[in-house]
């Protein structure tokens, strides 16, 4: 009688187990099914992110379609690029500038758009749509843009701000207090605008022209640099400055001697835009995703968020007022005729680029042969007064 | 005048080592200092706020990505540990010529440089999961690339203090009645044991802070570095800061409570 009951008690256990297992499993396949996760692939800062009251809208997104969200982010195109060209790693929606759109494009990385399931790309302005990177604009939406301009210190420099234009960051006045990009398209891109030359030339003579250019403007040059520059022209280190206008706010809440300015004589102006890789499993939800950061209340959360510019007239009707009429996040239209977008160089030129840009940084360029020839001198001298020690002992 | 000397070179020595202290912690106490900047300035004092801390844990991304990084660092140096405390029995029984074979490959991937790692990581990663379907990478292949490069450091750590353990040690315990096991737990391990905690704290800072091999294994997983390195187009926030400051403090509180620990230990022993 006590062994049956215990062997009752047994399996009834057993069985609440077993069942209790079974259920789990069934819930997890239920949560975890449906719910498809999609890998964002973003330049950092670059979202609302639910920091001070704001919207995050990647919760909002997934509280709306059910579909979860791995956010990861960025720091240049070449990283981007170089993540995807290596593959493994499969994203849904990326969001590179424009010209490494047009290369993505040219290497058959993107996937055309389904524009039917992206209503909201209704809102976006026609002067955002077919640009240069993408004529027919099939691979791309319009995510963030803004445009090159000068930061200048009003403690230094005496120019009035229309007298200002690319030619101050060449005048010896204000040797040692002129900052540059550290990156070669940005730099060249102002070297260009001087001479007059198209951004997107491919022709050789163009950019050693505007190499030899910036090299002239090297002495007077305090630094090569990216974001050090909030820090330098914060602190009254530096006078002028070429940045994005799109952290202007950043820098003259700081420092009210701080204006910015676009010069007339023309600028780069870049689009960061949402693109689907080839490889994307999850093509209609990455879809979703894009039409929704489209929706105007959803980009103005992001917009003031970043402080770069909208593409989309709806998002700029909604900001502060003294942002949108403003004229740094939102030039008018003197200002933008004479911009222009960076597209894709093919790699002859890409790599003239490089090196040319790490002779105008560094001066002449040291033979790469000279050096591994001094190199392996060295490990065999290494070598030898290994063997020599080795023998000793022995001797 | 032999007083005066050795006064000198007192002084001396303590100013060098004021000053190998002043190198070494003045970063931090910047670092420190500025998280509790009103602004977002790295250099520009504005006044005293808690700001950045509220924020820091109100950003669910930079908290996952402290998550996942904890995940990998706690996992990988675990394994890195098990891993390599048993592979140092193995290799203290070797013929000498495979001893000293096994060792120079254990030490190649700490001489190696990290991009290599990084990058051959990577391709092996990429190829498997393109042909065999396996280890898609995301955190799993994060999680054995750290393995990988912390296993020497605990055979490193571990292996001269087994070296110092006498075999007869365990011979005798298992003489007095102890079954193999037993022995090893009772006698071997309590003995390994700082060579097993040092090497398991070297895993763990190494896997916490590394950036160039999680950056190429990591597949769509963001851990703390490469999130960090991502906000460099526009200014890297204060919440890092913040962040930084709680880390730091942290290690600091627990390096304090094994210091007291070891202190009271030693207490005990002299009496």
């Amino acid at each position: 009688m006590k062994k049956k009951s215990r062997l009752f008690a047994a399996m009834v256990i057993l069985f609440v187990a077993v069942s209790a297992f079974l259920a789990c499993i069934a819930i997890y396949k239920n949560s975890h099914k449906p719910a498809v996760t999609i890998n964002v692939y973003n330049w950092g800062e670059y979202i609302s992110d639910g920091t001070d009251g704001a919207l995050n809208v990647n919760e909002e997104f997934t509280k709306r379609t059910g579909i979860h969200v791995n956010y990861s982010t960025f720091s240049s195109n070449e990283a981007l690029f170089a993540k995807l060209q290596n593959g493994g790693t499969k994203y849904d929606v990326i969001v590179p500038s424009d010209y490494m759109i047009s290369k993505m494009i040219a290497l058959g990385m993107l996937q055309k758009l389904n524009f039917d399931a992206i209503p909201n790309f209704s809102y976006i302005d026609d002067s955002f749509r077919g640009l240069e990177y993408d004529p027919t604009n099939e691979y791309s939406v319009p995510y963030t843009w803004g445009a090159v301009g000068i930061f200048y210190n009003k403690k230094f420099v005496s120019e009035p701000e229309n007298k200002i234009t690319w030619d101050i960051l060449w005048d010896t006045k204000y040797a040692g207090k002129i900052l540059m990009f550290d990156n070669p398209r940005d730099a060249f891109a102002i070297s260009q605008f001087r001479l007059g030359i198209p951004l997107n030339s491919k022709n050789k003579e163009d950019w050693l022209l505007a190499a030899k250019e910036l090299k002239s403007q090297q002495p007077l040059v305090q630094a090569y640099v990216m974001d050090q520059i909030f820090d330098k022209m914060a602190n009254n280190e530096a006078a002028l400055a070429p940045y994005y206008n799109g952290d202007a706010a950043l820098l003259t809440q700081k420092n009210k001697n701080i204006g910015f300015v676009i010069p007339k004589d023309g600028t780069n102006r870049f689009v960061d835009a949402m693109c689907i890789p080839k490889n994307s499993e999850h093509f209609d939800e990455a879809l979703a995703y894009i039409n929704f950061m489209c929706d105007p209340t959803i980009s103005t959360e992001n917009i003031n968020y970043i402080g770069y510019s909208s593409p989309e007239t709806a998002v700029k009707n909604r900001l502060d007022n003294s942002v949108a009429n403003g004229k740094i996040c939102y030039p008018d239209d003197s200002y933008l005729k004479n911009t222009q977008v960076f597209t894709y160089l093919p790699d002859d030129v890409t790599s003239l680029i490089d090196s040319l840009w790490i002779n105008v940084k560094t001066g002449e360029q040291k033979d790469p042969f000279v050096l591994i020839v001094v190199l392996i001198g060295f490990a065999l001298v290494y070598l030898i007064i290994l063997c020599v020690k080795k023998r000793k002992p022995t001797i | 005048m032999k007083l005066l000397v050795n006064s000198r070179s007192k002084l001396i020595s303590k100013l060098y080592m004021w000053l190998i202290f002043f190198f070494l912690y003045s970063p931090l106490v910047v670092l420190i200092v500025f998280s509790f900047n009103e602004s977002k300035s790295r250099n520009v004092w504005a006044g005293f706020s808690l700001k950045w801390y509220a924020k820091l844990f109100a950003d669910k991304e930079i908290l996952r990505a402290l998550f996942n990084t904890i995940i990998v660092a706690v996992t990988a140096s675990f394994l890195a540990t098990v891993i390599g405390t048993i592979a140092c029995f193995g290799i203290l029984k070797m013929k000498r010529w495979a001893k000293r074979s096994i060792m120079n490959v254990n030490n190649l991937p700490i001489v190696n440089p990290e991009i290599v790692t990084g990058v051959s990581l990577m391709l092996l990663f990429v190829f498997a999961y393109k042909n065999l379907g396996i280890f898609r990478p995301g955190i799993v292949t994060l999680i054995f690339a750290h393995t990988t490069f912390c296993l020497p450091y605990v055979v490193l750590s571990v292996l001269p203090k087994l070296r110092q353990i006498s075999p007869y040690l365990y011979e005798a315990a298992q003489d007095l009645g102890c079954t193999p096991a037993r022995a090893f737990f009772k006698v071997i391990l309590p003995d390994l044991l700082p060579g097993i905690v040092t090497g398991f704290i070297m895993a763990f800072t190494l896997s916490l802070d590394d950036f160039v091999i999680s950056y190429f294994t990591s597949g769509a997983t963001q851990t703390l570095p490469i999130a960090i390195y991502s906000m460099t187009r526009k200014i890297i926030s204060p919440e890092i800061n913040a962040l930084s400051t709680i880390l730091f403090v942290v290690v600091l509180l627990l390096l304090i409570a094994i210091n007291l620990h070891q202190i009271k230990d030693e207490g005990k022993n002299h009496n």
